[in-house]
């Protein structure tokens, strides 16, 4: 018998034991039809080639594990980030299922969001009776301070119009007519999580300032001295915005995080249930349209948002994902020309500091190959901190990119000598991405938890940054922006490759005279 | 609260009227008429527990369920390892559903075994405008052409497959033609379709009896010799091995388990089922339909039973055997015996950590009942329960075998009446899932997730009761729950006393 009770054995040991596998061998010759075991083979071979990546690249239907979700994701993410905001996804509530589990295996915290539920008859009649009851619901018994809805696309497919809903839900009396009800149309057909975030934040933006959908006046812009900063749809949003918030202090700056959800993603285990905790508040929202500049960390997470910013006469600034000392140079620097405040010496010292780990580490690094796959500004972040380090990213694949992020890209790679041999994939998933490394190995993988198939399949280490990460806890804690943030991303990178000398070499007798204690 | 506390029943069933009254005083008026049918105090005798259940979740609240597509991909056909399942529509029902369930197989993953791959349509706005048949149609081709030891195609219809009036049979049928009478399978589980992932099971259930069994005849299907004591396992996913620890005991039994259903099942498994001489079945609310459809038209009996706990476990395995002659009977016996020592074990080192103790669930399926033996196995108490989407078929089975006088029962629970309910009740363990799991933790309650095993299990089966009874001590009795509360905050602040 397998099993013993004081050594109780989990699923990866347990069905190693002999009785399991001569059970599931049985299993096998006897009931499941299995192929040839060389048909296997012959086939696990075939796709590693370049013939197989040939048609692989030719598909123009299929698609095999793709680095996106869906918009509303990103939108329930971007209203988590306004005070005692309760999303509110119109549509099937199934989906609203799926994003609270998604945001919570990667962050294991509380998602709240509702959806209104709407099946068959909605599907005939529209789901405006869904949306009137639904609202009339949650307000009462989440007493939200705001209700951001966002589509499905259910909702979207029958052309349900959320401006006259929403309009008609408040006359029917679902909720008080002042109530603020931002929303934005976000199906899931079009873009991926990132344009549902942008299409999120500017519809709470244009609520506030533009008149809340025709029943109040539009605010008129008085410019002040302060800035907005938009994280963008980050998986590290809580140590992120926290280390941002940190910069803007040391600097003396004034601003508002637009969508703040540090918070509400970080809740303490004290014995209560926060439903809504931190985030920005609605009358900073509202504010913001007096800012002297908006500042965003995605640009392909802001391109809607920024352009209507734009529009409300605010000088904006958008970067990609900045990492390493260049790309965060940049950073403070523009900080610093919009505010017309100094960069203080303590930020110059964790430059310094930053300056030096990667003096002390570049030569593990250096030449390195990897390839890079995620969201754009994050694919681009990375790979330009690669570049500084003297490694190459040679594939950089982005299932949610367009043509203009591959030019850009393309323009990164040709910057640089270590850029020389570097491409950028767009609108490829992550069997692409498999092709690729079979057939152009390189030495390293940097992606989100999915990347763990890749890893296996082609024998490439994988290092773990994106999101969602499910199978490692709490790196969103930790920063990656910045100096510091920087720092962090560096040390992942080395101890992936540390960890792989270690394992190449730890073979007693034979490879152990490399097995190092000192680096 | 426990009852161990000499509570009275009539104590209880008081305090838990009170709650739903209190619960339900938030709702708008004609909200709390609907939910007040579906939260209820068992009374011991009566049939069922009282509640209504399968009806439309309330718009704009919290509830826990999932839909139709989450129960055919997700559950019914997602597990069938030798087929490719293509989630047909826009990309985030597939990404989300992606490895989520931890349906455990054997085989070369992305060659012979595709459970772990994510396969979409990842429909565009210009799908949406011209229908997206011709897309699926030319998918499957480079589906054949880059997977080509794929045993069978299903196609998953998400919400706009239905809307916009796509017709996915047609080009099943057509594409099965070419391809020599492949198995290509329409499974219009749109979500938007039923009120819970419950009509996803049912319908994934039709499509195997329509384009599995009807297809091919059940004679010429399997190739291997038919035994009398042959027996399929029906219903049960295989969540952290869950099915593999189940039929180890049937086989020990002397069984022959001819087919899986569906966790690490295959095409040829499926087909093989109507060879089976009694169908057992552990998910009743996911298959029983394709049971009661084997039995009326290929004869085969069906019985359920529970493998979660000693008692249960041995209770079913008398009632599996009861179909067989006496050599199965022994084998029962036997197996029985020859697990008692490590349930033995088990208990001797848990129970003591563990009596008393009390529970809340709230899950799908049938573990918001199966469960329960378990947990009383251990000394432990269930003081609240309820289904996500369960029937009322469900509740009958759950009043009549499983939940005492007095339990609280809440179906289709909105997150607000749950985290009242736990909140007063303060059990010593909540059993849900991860959308809930955070929430209590917070509370400072202790959780197990159990739709996933909280990445742990197996839970069936005598080997997984031992893993199940680790991971409640583990769970309750952890350390941590002793820190929630600050050390300062129990004393009395020297401001406070200052301002006394």
């Amino acid at each position: 018998m397998t099993q013993n009770a004081e050594h109780i054995l989990d699923h990866s040991e347990l069905f190693r034991g002999d009785e399991y596998q001569q059970m599931l061998a049985k299993k096998k010759a006897l009931f499941e039809n299995p192929h040839d075991p060389a048909d296997v083979d012959r086939i696990k071979e075939w796709s590693k080639t370049s013939e197989y990546r040939e048609k692989n690249f030719a598909r123009e239907a299929l698609t095999v594990n793709p680095a996106k979700a869906c918009q509303p994701l990103g939108a329930v993410f971007a209203a988590l980030g306004f005070e005692r905001t309760l999303p509110f996804v119109h549509g099937s509530q199934g989906c609203v299922a799926y994003y609270r589990s998604h945001l919570s295996r990667h962050f294991k915290e509380p998602t709240s969001c509702v959806s209104s539920s709407m099946t068959e008859d909605a599907a005939v009649f529209g789901g405006l009776n869904n949306l009137t009851d639904g609202l009339a619901n949650s307000y009462n018994m989440y007493k939200p301070k705001m209700i951001a809805v966002a589509t499905t696309c259910m909702a979207e497919v029958i052309g349900d119009d959320l401006n006259a809903f929403i309009k008609t839900s408040k006359e029917k009396g679902s909720v008080p007519a002042d109530y603020d009800v931002p929303f934005a149309h976000t199906p899931a057909f079009v873009g991926s999580h990132v344009t549902g975030y942008d299409n999120t934040l500017k519809g709470i933006l244009e609520h506030f300032w533009d008149g809340k959908a025709g029943t109040a006046p539009k605010l008129e812009r008085k410019a002040n001295n302060t800035i907005n900063f938009i994280g963008g749809f980050d998986g590290y949003t809580v140590g992120n915005v926290r280390e941002i918030k940190r910069i803007f202090d040391l600097m003396g700056i004034g601003y508002t995080i637009l969508a703040d959800n540090s918070d509400v993603f970080d809740t303490p285990t004290d014995g209560e249930f926060r439903m809504y905790d931190g985030g920005t508040t609605l009358k900073d929202a509202a504010n913001a349209v007096h800012a002297k500049a908006t500042i965003s960390m995605q640009q392909y997470c802001t391109e809607k948002t920024l352009s209507f910013i734009k529009g409300h006469d605010q000088e904006v600034v958008a970067f990609n994902h900045p990492l390493g000392v260049s790309a965060t140079d940049d950073f403070l620097m523009t900080l610093s020309r919009v505010t017309n405040k100094a960069i203080p010496d303590a930020l110059e010292q964790e430059r310094g500091r930053l300056v030096d780990a990667m003096a002390d580490s570049s030569a593990h690094v250096h030449g390195k190959k990897f390839a890079i796959y995620g969201d754009p500004d994050l694919c681009y972040g990375l790979a330009a901190f690669l570049l500084e380090l003297g490694a190459e990213p040679i594939h950089v694949l982005s299932t949610n990119a367009s043509k203009a992020w591959e030019l850009k890209m393309q323009a990164l790679f040709a910057s640089s000598p270590f850029g020389q041999n570097c491409r950028a994939f767009p609108g490829k998933d992550l069997w692409h991405m498999r092709s690729l490394l079979f057939t152009e190995p390189v030495d390293f993988l940097i992606g989100n938890t999915y990347g763990k198939y890749l890893e296996r399949d082609t024998g490439t280490p994988l290092i773990r940054i994106g999101f969602p990460i499910f199978d490692r806890h709490h790196h969103h804690r930790y920063p990656v922006w910045g100096y510091q943030g920087s720092m962090n991303v560096l040390v992942k990178i080395l101890d992936k490759i540390f960890d792989e000398i270690d394992r190449k070499t730890s073979s007693v007798g034979k490879t152990d005279y490399s097995f190092d204690i000192i680096r | 609260m426990s009852r161990a506390d000499n509570q009275g029943v009539a104590e209880i069933k008081a305090r838990n009227k009170q709650l739903i009254d209190e619960v339900l005083k938030v709702y708008p008026e004609k909200t709390a008429k609907r939910r007040a049918k579906h939260l209820s105090v068992h009374e011991a005798g009566k049939s069922d527990c009282g509640v209504k259940s399968n009806i439309k979740s309330i718009p704009g609240v919290m509830t826990i369920r999932g839909c139709a597509y989450a129960g055919s991909k997700g559950v019914v056909w997602g597990p069938i390892k030798d087929m490719i399942h293509i989630s047909h529509g826009p990309v985030g029902c597939g990404q989300y559903s992606w490895g989520s369930r931890r349906n455990y197989y054997v085989g070369t993953t992305g060659i012979d075994t595709f459970v772990t791959l994510q396969f979409t349509s990842d429909f565009q706005e210009k799908d949406i405008v011209f229908g997206g048949d011709k897309k699926v149609t030319k998918l499957i081709d480079e589906l054949q052409e880059l997977f080509p030891l794929n045993r069978g195609i299903t196609i998953q219809s998400e919400c706009p497959i239905g809307l916009i009036g796509d017709d996915i049979e047609a080009v099943s049928r057509e594409k099965s033609k070419e391809y020599g009478g492949k198995t290509i399978v329409p499974v219009r589980c749109e979500g938007f379709r039923g009120v819970s992932q419950s009509l996803g099971h049912h319908i994934a259930n039709d499509a195997v009896r329509d384009w599995i069994f009807d297809k091919s005849a059940p004679d010429t299907s399997s190739k291997f010799e038919s035994s009398p004591y042959d027996v399929a396992i029906i219903g049960d996913y295989n969540i952290g091995g869950d099915a593999w620890s189940s039929r180890i005991l049937l086989e020990e039994m002397g069984l022959r388990v001819i087919a899986q259903w569906s966790g690490d099942g295959s095409l040829a498994e499926l087909e093989a089922t109507p060879k089976a001489k009694l169908n057992i079945l552990h998910c009743y609310r996911s298959m029983n339909y394709i049971s009661r459809h084997m039995e009326e038209k290929f004869g085969i009996p069906w019985c359920e039973y529970n493998f979660f706990g000693p008692s249960k476990i041995a209770e079913s395995l008398r009632k599996i055997a009861s179909f067989f002659d006496d050599k199965i009977k022994q084998g029962a016996e036997r197996v029985i015996a020859k697990y008692q020592p490590l349930v033995d074990a088990v208990t001797a080192k848990y129970r003591p950590r563990l009596e008393g103790k009390t529970v809340m669930l709230f899950v799908g399926g049938l573990r918001p009942r199966h469960v329960i033996g378990a947990y009383e196995d251990l000394g432990m108490d269930v003081v609240g329960t309820g289904y996500e989407f369960g029937h009322n078929d469900d509740y009958q089975r759950t009043a009549q075998h499983y939940v005492k006088d007095g339990t609280l029962i809440y179906d289709d629970v909105t997150g607000y009446e749950f985290e009242r309910f736990v909140e007063k009740i303060r059990p010593d363990l909540v059993g849900s899932g991860i959308k809930e799991k955070y929430v209590f933790q917070k509370m400072g309650v202790p959780f197990r997730q159990m739709h996933s095993w909280d990445y742990s299990g197996p839970y069936h089966g005598y080997d997984g009761f031992a893993i199940f009874a680790r991971d409640m001590d583990m769970a309750i009795n952890s350390p941590i729950w002793g820190k929630t509360t600050a050390p300062w905050k129990d004393a009395p602040q020297p401001s406070l006393m200052a301002a006394e």
